[in-house]
């Protein structure tokens, strides 16, 4: 039976944490089919991505924000046809799909960091302490993907025809009032190949500024750590860790983060890693490739003029 | 205006958990459990509410062992007026969905107040699943809730910042870290919890079936990442990530 993923939107396309979740459907199936939620351009774009066998678009007012509830019913009406329905963990996918696993009166499995087969999966649990495999009862299988166990599917290789979604009833319980989403160029923090995060240690949201020069370098995402966050130094989707986002670049930089394990969940499984920070016994330098230990009002500086 | 607020007790955030030996689950015999502190978040702000007038009553509900009795104290001393203990351990998240459901048609809250996630099985779904089973709007990772007589406006950290959703009545709320910092009871507010009622009822009382539907085939250590070198200077550190780890 084909396997339903639910995807992202990003813009005109769709987002990079959504190929996460078709490469990781691919595992289960051979037959991916995605639902776009509005969007014509961004249906376009996930039937050219390689692996995708259809794609189902709905439009109406309804779907234009990705409302939980109009998104869940649509799910459930396009339930019977599929074994498992996935979306990626991003915001989107886990407002929405263990409404949709409680319609169909299953037990979801949230951010599957593998597929071990069918009915098994692999998932972090206490902050990346420990690692469950899990095996489930049900028939129907409603997951999340963690994007950073998976490899992207390619964006292009795939020709997939795009079909309108059948009508699904509007629960109409809630509507959408507004967004601030910030505008920016630079990349997408799941989708980075450089990350470079402040922490409580920059002090000041002016002096957070400190990293945008060397990200600019470096095509860099900017991150956070959670007590950045909370003092106001920085948005609170820069928030890199078990209850924000988890992220697996090439390079991830932490400038001035002590490596609580919150954190540490977050950003564990970058490729290399690069801390400063003004203490030798960070627990940050225990996951570090590299470590510069001093003051880094002095060595952010130095690093963004070393960078040329 | 009642309001219902789920706790859940869990081993303490400060706590570096640790896999047992057998691989079974991991290390909760003689560690520090505490309220998961999104719920504490989701009490912080029942209380408040109830401050400003627009809440009149809270019951902080637990579905756990009859340990969990202490994370309901907790609540009281916080602020809510009286609490119930659903003794089951280890249900999953559609479980404790369930019973909530259950509680909801008994208690009649016109609110439910829970954390996004808890930080045990970091699944963050119960009350996306409660809002389903519902059949009620879910406003989730709430960082500012506005409540009025016809509806809450309910601001929510989603990817690219904030997003306003307003919900019709009843509805569901999931807690973000950033909504509130909650209090500390204080003494003499843990003296009269101690006097607030406490109910014990059983899910089968309610009417829930609590038979899991996932098993645990086994639970072991992440792969650790060994600790690399220190590097003396910026320049050092330059040139190593250009010629020996090559990703800039
Ligand atoms: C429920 C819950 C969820 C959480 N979720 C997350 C999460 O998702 N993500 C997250 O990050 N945290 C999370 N946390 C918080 C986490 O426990 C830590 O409190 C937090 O990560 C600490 O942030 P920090 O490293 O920036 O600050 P600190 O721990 O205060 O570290 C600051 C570091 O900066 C260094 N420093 C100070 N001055 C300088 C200087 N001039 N130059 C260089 N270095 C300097 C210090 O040596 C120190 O190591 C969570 C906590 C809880 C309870």
């Amino acid at each position: 039976m084909a396997v339903l993923v639910l995807a992202d939107r990003s813009g005109t396309t769709v987002s990079q944490p959504t190929r996460s979740a078709v490469a990781a459907a691919a595992r289960i199936d051979a037959d991916v089919h995605v639902l776009v939620l509005g969007g014509s351009e961004a249906a376009q774009a996930a039937a050219r991505l390689a692996g995708v066998t259809k794609v189902i678009q709905a439009d109406g007012p309804a779907y234009e924000h990705g409302l939980a509830e109009p998104a869940a019913a649509l799910l459930v009406a396009l339930a019977p046809g599929y074994s498992h329905l996935l979306a990626p963990g991003s915001a989107m996918g886990k407002n929405i799909m263990p409404r949709v696993a409680a319609l169909l009166d299953v037990q979801i499995i949230t951010d599957i960091a593998a597929v071990e087969g069918p009915d098994t999966f692999r998932r972090f649990i206490y902050a990346g302490n420990a690692l469950a495999t899990v095996k489930t009862a049900d028939a129907k299988k409603v997951l999340t993907v963690r994007a950073a166990s998976f490899d992207p599917a390619p964006a292009e290789g795939g020709a997939a025809a795009v079909e309108a979604a059948p009508a699904a009833e509007d629960p109409g319980v809630s509507s959408f009032v507004g967004a601030e989403i910030a505008q920016s160029e630079r990349p997408e923090l799941t989708a980075a190949r450089v990350v470079i995060s402040g922490g409580r240690a920059m002090g000041s949201a002016e002096n957070f500024h400190l990293l945008e020069g060397i990200a600019d370098k470096l095509g860099a995402a900017i991150g956070a750590s959670r007590a950045a966050v909370d003092a106001g130094y920085a948005p609170n989707d820069y928030q890199v860790g078990q209850t924000g986002k988890i992220v697996a670049p090439e390079l991830y930089i932490a400038v001035g983060i002590s490596g609580a394990i919150q954190h540490l969940a977050g950003m564990k499984d970058s490729k290399v890693i690069v801390a400063i920070n003004k203490d030798e016994e960070a627990p940050i330098f225990q996951v570090a490739d590299y470590g510069l230990v001093g003051d880094l009002f002095k060595l952010l500086p130095e690093l963004e003029q070393e960078l040329g | 205006m009642k309001l219902l607020v789920p706790v859940k007790r869990v081993v303490d955030y400060n706590v570096k958990v640790r896999v047992k030996a057998d691989g079974t689950g991991v290390e909760t015999a003689n560690v520090k459990m505490s309220m998961n502190p999104f719920d504490e978040i989701a009490v912080e702000e029942a209380v408040r509410l109830k401050e400003k007038g627009t809440v009149t009553e809270i019951v902080a509900v637990t579905i756990g062992p009859a340990q969990a009795q202490e994370q309901l104290r907790t609540a009281l001393a916080m602020g809510a007026d009286r609490a119930i203990l659903v003794e089951a351990d280890g249900a999953e998240p559609l479980g404790v969905a369930k019973v909530l459901k259950a509680l909801v048609e008994r208690e009649q809250p016109q609110l439910v107040i829970l954390g996004k996630q808890a930080i045990d099985d970091d699944m963050n779904a119960t009350g996306q699943m409660l809002a389903a089973l519902l059949g009620w709007s879910q406003g989730t990772y709430a960082s500012k809730v506005e409540l009025s007589a016809e509806g809450a406006k309910v601001t929510r950290e989603v990817d690219g910042g904030l997003e306003t959703v307003q919900l019709k009545l009843p509805a569901i709320v999931t807690t973000d870290l950033r909504l509130n910092e909650p209090r500390y009871a204080s003494l003499p507010n843990i003296m009269k919890a101690r006097k607030k009622p406490l109910e014990t009822v059983k899910p089968a009382d309610l009417g829930v079936d609590l038979t899991p539907r996932l098993t645990v085939v086994k639970v072991e250590e992440p792969p650790k990442r060994q600790a690399g070198v220190k590097v003396a200077s910026v320049a050092e550190l330059v040139s190593k990530l250009k010629t020996e780890a090559k990703v800039i």
